[in-house]
């Protein structure tokens, strides 16, 4: 049995720092690199992708990318773990693998797929079986929106990716599979973890929650000491240590930038955190107050104690449906009374949209350098007529484009027709957008079979 | 002469003196790890950063309530905002959709603490 793996991670989010799976690979040993693509409504995009072109639906970059790393994976025996494959997980494969033959390494490459996750095609079958897919935040019924469905997949686990690895893949492509089963999955194949080895599984969860978003945990957005943290620049990216007895370290390759420490551990361990006593993935429902931190070292965090319990029989479900339209519009006021020319022509630009007769959902209005990250909080003091200057930016919200698009028009004449020394609007007119939203639904787990295919190359 | 425990001299401190913090989103939920700087605080945070407080310090400015699990394991104490980010994710209008500096508004707040 592997006495240690050192799983490293590549990408903290699909758009991440594209020098940190080149650095992670060659700058110091390791035995996987995960890389997690996927946010909550990328499958919806992939999935439209799709709709227009069969060959399309996976995370493009990925396969420029491993252009780029194959011969140093193949040399180094690298494994790779990812969800880039979105909602086409064998169109990427075949893409990786077509890049591989042009750099002449046919016959010494698997591919893995990992599908099952795409219920899509199903959903009506799914709802005569009775599963009602309620929303978990609103429990408001799937037929709310079932007309306006476009994309939904089941979060699977870490199960399929260790069962593609055990087989032989060097590169595993899945859809959704949770961020945490990347990195989980190669500590279930590399030491041999049954799958109700709660506690180690719960362990190797921890581990993927630390590491998924990527540099969070090496020093990047971190608060405690930001100033001191050195060199962001070349800042190293996380790797865990992992050991069979589900005890692991964090850290990162020498010489790099950044900073890993029990306190910034710490910050990411909280990060995107609901009950902490039950962090529930397919895998297992991990507890994070068992977690035991402590400093190995310099940029060496060691993991103990994780406790966890039995999976529950549901998956999660990330279904996403068409909702509406946005825009938003900015203007920037300068000194003197920046604050009261943004605020006045706030109240213009909102008269002359009622007078209009426009309905939206929502319109939000607010003042950048003043509240718009701390809202009243920011303001309980008052704000300054010295203040520089004021970003006014409006948003608004509707089922239909046409009020959308009309506020868009409504931004510009202000610079001639309202409050002055305004300026700051040499991007044009904003954009109607729509809006893709996010419906999370659980489902029972009998309904959603993984699958697992290889592809040579 | 020492002061008797409950005569211990208090001040108004910012808990950023005395925490760090993490926010992100889960929908239209923000949740906000606060974290003690020394583990001596964090009998502190727990005493004085109730789900309560924590719902007054942001009153007005979530729709939804504020529920509060304890980690003493790391220090930390964890707050869910429900109804905090304008629905949440694509559909929502704010800069700071995603919840991400909710953490330092918390710690604007200010706590009484031992001289």
């Amino acid at each position: 049995m592997t006495e240690a793996v050192r799983i490293a991670a590549g990408q903290g989010f699909w758009g991440d720092w594209l020098e940190a799976p080149v650095r992670q690979v060659t700058g110091g040993p390791i035995d996987y690199l995960m890389m997690d693509y996927l946010a909550e409504v990328t499958m919806s995009i992939l999935q439209k992708q799709k709709s227009r072109d069969a060959t399309l639906g996976y995370a493009k970059d990925f396969v420029p990318l491993m252009e780029r790393l194959l011969p140093v994976l193949v040399e180094h025996r690298i494994k790779v773990t990812t969800n880039a494959g979105g909602v086409n997980p064998r169109a990427c494969a075949e893409a990786v693998a077509a890049a591989a033959r042009r750099l002449g390494l046919s016959g010494r490459l698997t591919i893995g797929m990992v599908t099952g996750d795409d219920l899509l095609g199903r959903l009506d079958e799914l709802l005569a079986h009775g599963q009602a897919l309620r929303n978990l935040d609103t429990s408001r019924p799937l037929s709310d929106v079932r007309d306006r469905m476009l994309s939904a997949n089941a979060y699977l686990g870490a199960g399929p990716v260790a069962v593609a690895l055990g087989r032989g893949a060097d590169i595993v492509i899945t859809g959704r599979v949770t961020d945490t089963g990347l990195t989980l999955g190669p500590m279930m194949h590399a030491f041999g973890w049954r799958a109700d080895a709660w506690d180690r599984l719960a362990a190797g969860t921890v581990a993927g929650h630390i590491i998924e978003c990527g540099a969070q945990a090496s020093g990047g957005n971190c608060l405690i000491d930001w100033e001191r943290i050195p060199n962001l620049a070349a800042v190293g990216y996380p790797i865990v240590e992992a050991r069979a007895d589900g005890t692991f370290d964090v850290t990162k390759h020498p010489g790099t930038g950044g900073r890993v420490s029990v306190a910034g551990v710490t910050e990411q361990l909280v990060y995107e955190m609901g009950n902490p006593a039950e962090y529930i993935t397919p895998d297992c429902v991990a507890d994070f107050t068992t977690i035991q931190l402590a400093q190995r070292g310099k940029d060496r965090v060691a993991v103990s104690g994780v406790r966890g319990r039995p999976a529950t029989d549901k998956l999660k479900v990330s279904l996403a449906y068409f909702y509406g339209y946005k825009a938003v519009g900015t203007l920037v006021y300068a000194w003197p009374d920046a604050y009261e020319k943004a605020q006045a022509a706030d109240r213009i630009l909102r008269q002359r949209l009622r007078d209009l007769g426009l309905e939206f959902e929502t319109i939000l209005t607010e003042f950048v350098g003043v509240d718009a990250t701390h809202g009243r909080l920011a303001t309980a003091a008052g704000v300054s007529a010295e203040i520089p200057e004021v970003q006014l930016r409006v948003g608004v919200r509707a089922r239909d484009q046409a009020p959308v698009e009309r506020f868009t028009r409504e931004i510009a004449p202000l610079i001639l027709n309202g409050p002055p020394s305004v300026t700051g609007f040499a991007g044009g007119r904003p954009k109607p957008e729509e809006i893709v939203a996010y419906w999370p639904a659980l489902i029972d787990k009998r309904e959603v079979q993984p699958c697992v295919e290889l592809l040579g190359v | 002469m020492r002061r008797a425990p409950g005569r211990v001299k208090q001040k108004k401190v910012r808990l950023y003196e005395l925490a760090h913090a993490r926010s992100g989103d889960k929908g239209d939920t923000a949740n906000i790890g606060l974290i003690a700087r020394a583990p001596e605080y964090y009998p502190l945070l727990v005493r004085e950063v109730t789900a309560a407080r924590v719902a007054r310090h942001f009153r007005g400015m979530i729709t939804g309530r504020v529920e509060r699990y304890e980690l003493p394991n790391l220090h930390a104490l964890n707050f869910l905002l429900h109804g905090a980010l304008d629905g949440g994710g694509t559909v929502s209008l704010k800069t700071d959709a995603q919840g991400k500096v909710f953490s330092t508004a918390l710690l604007r707040m200010e706590v009484q603490a031992p001289r």
